[in-house]
């Protein structure tokens, strides 16, 4: 009807916009619905833009920087390529934090699965409606407020006149807690001078990077498919086991990437909570900084990017995304 | 022998709506088991009950005689073939099915064997290896169909496990289900709102109808014989009469049924000398392929009559004259009816 309101022998096209702003849009809307290539172009050029110079060129700056090294005497950059700074890597002192720093990563990361996983397949399987908008609420809300604040917030938690103190003392459970602080390497003055410390601010600031995807990736399991495994003879643990466990797994290495990356590279929860023992992310910082080794902070920072290269080598050859 | 599956007067409500309200019923072992209704009648909420992965509000369900309250999914003589197939997408084709050995600790090359032949026995040879993703909607049913099997169940429960194929596959899939079951001699209980299906396949039929059993029976004595205008009207939409209607009729006053292709359409000119004809408007007229079905008013009410393919079909707005079977007529005087209406 329309197209013959517009003349026998007129343009296909109807329902032209009036206005000059119309037109404008309509032809440009148009000329990229005639040509997807160039939709595609516009789209991925700014991006890639910003991923490909500001991004992984300062990355790849920043490694570059790690094959050279530092004059001695002079303290000057000497800008022949070298492996001499890795070499430093290896010393003892150095390996001692990337050992402390990778131990407390990996432990963080394992503890926010084991606490993470529940709260997330509680929310995917069971919440509806007030509920998952609570745990939503619940999970997010620490991340509205200053890394900083909740650091601090924890400092005075776990100090000596803290309320975590406070609560063993009501609890008659002094006991427990000194003889916690008494062990070697975890223990320490106070909570917040002691590695358990630090590993408590790092659990509780990067737990809501584990949950999310993990519920994410659980929420994608249909029933159905939980209800076949238990129909098969399966029961809760064998389901868990063989069937959710495999299909969260892409979401449990997700949540890990985060919580691994940000403990192994932070350098304001150890500096604020814990010990004076340094962690890689307080040697960058200090080597960069203070020191003006630029060559070693770089080689320092080329540690976690290895470590996380090599841990998604492993899960990818395990089968863990099979599944996506 | 005990029924393979009994309810006694079983419910499920969720809050407050009733998806199963006062069900009793008996699946004797060996049959192959229809429940039939419209999507929210109950019957898919039945099925899961005899799983396991609903349990009843009230009443009880016996499997093989023996109360099921308190006996977990995992831990039922049956198995279910989902609607959605529900495979492991993690898996490939023989981990599938042998995903219930595997659970029973049975070693890897003995239930890959067993996989392998129950894939020989749904005709789905040599795609073992194969993700369930790469797979057809009909491949990936007989995956679901052999990863049941393979466990040998006492009965097997399917939930509209044709609904999502095209009418050809499903027809094939319906002899060959059909053939399966007679083999196998196992109970297959069938949930579809497919009537031509349950027709077609069953040996018995439950009708259901907001979450009560409105009628349970043979496919011809569902077809031939309603007990309610709801069955009537669901299973091959027949003319549903009210009891006002048949009275002036027949002077009886119940619920009947006419199926259409028993109404027979004369030519108004015809009438004459014949007193048991009945006259009518056509109101329009649908080509099905096979036949016509052709819309009438007869004292005031739609009905519809279905011509096989060659007959003269009358103009829309024609007067024509009705005549059927005394026979075809078929009356409900049942209380059940009458509660319905």
């Amino acid at each position: 009807m329309k197209a013959e309101a517009a003349g026998r022998d007129g343009p296909l096209s109807t329902r032209r916009p009036s206005g000059l702003p119309g037109r404008v849009l309509e032809r440009l809307s148009d000329g990229l619905w005639r040509s997807p290539r160039a939709l595609i172009l516009l789209l991925v050029v700014p991006p890639a833009l910003w991923l490909g110079i500001v991004y992984l060129g300062s990355l790849f700056a920043l490694l570059a920087q790690s094959f050279f090294s530092i004059d001695e005497f002079s303290g000057m950059i000497d800008r022949e390529l070298t492996l001499r700074t890795y070499a430093e890597l290896l010393r003892p002192a150095n390996l001692d934090i990337i050992v402390r720093t990778v131990t407390m990563a990996a432990s963080v990361t394992i503890a926010a699965a084991i606490i993470g996983f529940p709260v997330a397949f509680y929310a995917a399987r069971f919440a509806r409606g007030h509920w998952k908008a609570l745990f939503y609420l619940g999970v997010m809300l620490p991340l509205w407020s200053s890394y900083l604040v909740k650091v601090y917030a924890w400092k005075l938690i776990l100090a000596k006149e803290g309320i975590l103190n406070w609560l063993f003392e009501t609890l008659h459970l002094s006991w427990l807690l000194n003889a916690w602080l008494a062990l070697p390497g975890i223990g320490g003055h106070s909570l917040s001078v002691s590695w358990t410390g630090t590993f408590l601010v790092f659990l509780y600031v990067w737990l809501p990077f584990m949950i999310l995807p993990v519920q994410a990736a659980l929420e994608r399991i249909p029933a159905s498919v939980l209800e076949a495994s238990s129909d098969l003879g399966a029961h809760p643990w064998q389901t868990f086991r063989q069937v959710v466990l495999p299909l969260a797994l892409p979401g449990l290495i997700a949540g890990s990437i985060f919580t691994f990356s940000l403990t192994l590279g932070d350098y304001i929860v150890p500096q604020i909570v814990g010990t004076s023992a340094r962690m890689i992310g307080q040697a960058v910082y200090q080597f960069q900084g203070t020191a003006g080794n630029i060559p070693l902070a770089a080689a320092f920072a080329v540690v976690p990017i290895a470590i996380m290269g090599l841990y998604l080598w492993v899960a990818k050859r395990k089968g863990a995304f099979d599944a996506l | 022998m005990n029924p393979a599956v009994e309810f006694r007067d079983v419910s499920r409500h969720f809050g407050t709506v009733r998806a199963v309200d006062g069900v009793d019923l008996a699946i004797e072992q060996g049959t192959f088991f229809a429940m039939l209704g419209p999507s929210g009648s109950g019957k898919t909420t039945c099925l899961r009950l005899i799983a396991g992965f609903e349990r009843a509000s009230a009443g009880e369900i016996l499997i093989f005689g023996q109360p099921s309250a308190r006996v977990p999914p995992y831990r039922r003589p049956v198995n279910t073939v989902f609607q959605d197939y529900a495979l492991f997408p993690h898996l490939n084709v023989r981990d599938n099915v042998a995903y219930g050995p595997m659970i029973a600790g049975t070693a890897k090359a003995a239930r890959h064997r067993m996989a392998d032949e129950a894939l020989e026995l749904v005709a789905l040879p040599g795609v073992g290896h194969r993700r369930p993703s790469e797979l057809s909607g009909g491949q990936r049913q007989r995956v679901a169909l052999a990863r049941a099997l393979i466990q040998k169940p006492r009965v097997l429960l399917l939930d509209e496990p044709l609904g999502a194929l095209d009418l050809k596959l499903r027809e094939q899939m319906q002899t060959e289900l059909k053939g399966l079951q007679q083999r196998l001699g196992i109970t297959f209980v069938f949930v579809t709102h497919d009537q031509g299906e349950a027709l077609s396949m069953a040996d018995r039929i439950a009708v259901f109808d907001a979450g009560r059993i409105r009628q349970v029976g043979t496919p011809e004595d569902v077809y031939d014989r309603p007990r309610t205008p709801f069955v009537a009207d669901f299973v091959g939409s027949s003319n549903v009469l009210p009891p006002e209607h048949v009275q002036r009729l027949i002077g009886k006053r119940c619920w009947a049924s006419l199926r259409p292709e028993a109404i027979r359409i004369a030519p108004d000119a015809t009438r004459q000398g014949r007193a048991d004809g009945h006259d009518a408007t056509v109101t329009g007229s649908a080509f099905l392929g096979n036949a016509v079905r052709v819309a009438l008013e007869l004292d005031g009410h739609p009905i519809n009559a279905l011509l096989p393919k060659g007959d003269a079909v009358p103009d829309t707005g024609s007067a024509v004259h009705l005549h059927w079977h005394d026979a075809a007529l078929h009356l409900m005087p049942d209380e059940a009816a009458a509660n319905e209406g």
